[in-house]
């Protein structure tokens, strides 16, 4: 009861870092999938430049925590590019950039777990490289690829909370200006905590059904 | 119709074709033998440009294939391979698989890539199969949709790599059965098998290779009754002996 009343009471606060967390993830996926597939092909293609960029960017990125990431494009793009942007802009390129390393090893591994004399196979035929890649590949690597990069969504939402750091009013943003103004230093937590328990635990639910539904027809 | 000319691969430090010179003529069956790991495999995967030869040519109908700005692509349509594990495309049904390659690469529309798809089914036994999914079939059918697939671009040259090496002894006779036909209508062939009984019985020409060489080659009836090198006759009395 005492949690409710208290959810109402600072709604406003709530409801803002819901829009902002899921406004941030949302976006964060798009461009994060977006450049993570960029990132996969660069790994996957023949050129040595290409794939040397890839692995580097994805060991660095995977390396490093994300509060040092996010940090690092907030005031790096201050200090190195006289750029003094928004929190939420630093905090979603952040986002992005570190969710695309994560999705491009899912591609890559997904696309190659699919044996190779499926591309023989295909080639063999006489298709080039890009309709195997798209008619052959891709379709059997998404069964592979969308449940992990479902799982990989998950966390997003969850890493996304690291833009409170930088001041954005994300969820767990939410609960630090609730702990303030209500001198309760533990409700407002439980409340962001089942917040983005609600959105991962339905999202994963949602992953569930679609891999069931995927798997179909084996 | 196929010549190969002083062909050379190295995987790493390992020269695994040494020098092969060979000549294929239209409407030829060619039967390779030879232990493992003898170069068999990678001589036929060199032909359609699986495996990129080291140093060496492969002409097809006169055209250098190793040369840059040679159409790898144009040259695969005309070359079908069948492979030891089928490797169907197992998210599409038997018809699919067979008319996926003629459609997209336009060589026929879709309703003509169907209707020759339907008649290869029909010689192959198979018509009744064509909405199943691959892993619904076994060995011996999903072979010779493999078949039915490689044949289904009207290429020029088939290349059988091991085509019955990964079937239950039941389902060899089936498969063998339709490279019989095959053979019989006149297609051109390369073979490479363990099958000695049919590399004899059906085969103009057999070579065997050991060590990435091509040791001896004959016409099949003499190769097998009356082998000239010590190698083949050690390598034949192993693998008739039973």
């Amino acid at each position: 009861m005492k949690l409710i009343q208290l959810f109402l009471d600072y709604k406003y606060y709530f409801l803002t870092g819901v829009k902002v967390t899921l406004l941030l993830s949302f976006l964060g996926l798009i461009f994060g999938t977006t450049l993570g597939s960029l990132f996969s092909l660069m790994k996957l293609s023949k050129n040595r430049a290409l794939r040397a960029i890839a692995t580097a960017y994805i060991e660095v990125v995977r390396g490093t925590p994300m509060i040092t990431q996010i940090a690092m494009v907030y005031f790096g793009s201050y200090v190195l590019l006289g750029a003094d942007i928004d929190g939420f802009l630093a905090a979603l390129i952040a986002v992005s950039l570190n969710s695309a390393a994560y999705v491009a090893e899912i591609i890559r591994s997904g696309i190659q777990s699919i044996d190779k004399g499926q591309t023989e196979a295909s080639r063999s035929l006489g298709l080039t490289s890009g309709q195997t890649m798209r008619y052959v590949i891709l379709p059997q690597a998404v069964k592979n690829i969308l449940p992990t990069l479902g799982n990989e969504f998950v966390t997003l939402i969850k890493e996304t909370s690291v833009a409170s750091t930088i001041g954005v009013a994300d969820l767990m943003y939410a609960s630090k200006i609730v702990q303030g103004s209500s001198f309760q230093p533990f409700n407002p937590l439980i409340i962001v905590a089942v917040i983005y328990f609600l959105f991962t635990f339905s999202l994963s639910q949602l992953v569930g059904l679609l891999e069931r539904k995927l798997n179909q027809n084996d | 119709m196929i010549k190969i000319v002083n062909l050379n691969k190295h995987f790493g430090d390992k020269h695994v074709l040494k020098n092969i010179n060979l000549e294929i003529k239209e409407g030829e069956v060619i039967g390779l033998i030879g232990p493992s790991g003898s170069g068999k495999s990678t001589l036929i995967r060199c032909i359609n440009y699986l495996e990129e030869p080291t140093s060496g040519s492969i002409y097809i109908n006169g055209k250098d294939i190793s040369k840059a700005g040679s159409d790898i692509n144009q040259i695969r349509q005309q070359i079908g391979m069948v492979f030891q594990h089928f490797h169907l495309f197992p998210h599409k049904t038997v018809l699919e698989n067979i008319t996926l390659a003629p459609v997209l690469t336009g060589k026929f529309t879709k309703e003509g890539a169907e209707k020759k798809a339907i008649e290869l089914l029909k010689t192959m036994d198979l018509l009744d199969k064509k909405d199943a999914y691959p892993a619904s079939l076994s060995g011996g059918q999903k072979q010779r949709i493999a078949i039915a697939r490689a044949l289904a671009m009207e290429p020029k040259v088939m290349l059988f790599d091991e085509a019955t090496s990964a079937l239950d002894p039941e389902m060899v006779g089936e498969v063998l059965g339709v490279m019989k036909s095959l053979a019989k209508s006149g297609m051109t062939m390369v073979v490479v098998t363990h099958e000695m009984a049919f590399a004899k019985q059906v085969a103009d020409r057999v070579i065997f290779m050991a060590d990435g060489e091509i040791v001896e080659e004959n016409r099949a009836k003499d190769l097998f009754e009356n082998p000239q090198n010590p190698r083949t006759r050690e390598f034949l009395s192993k693998v008739l002996e039973y």
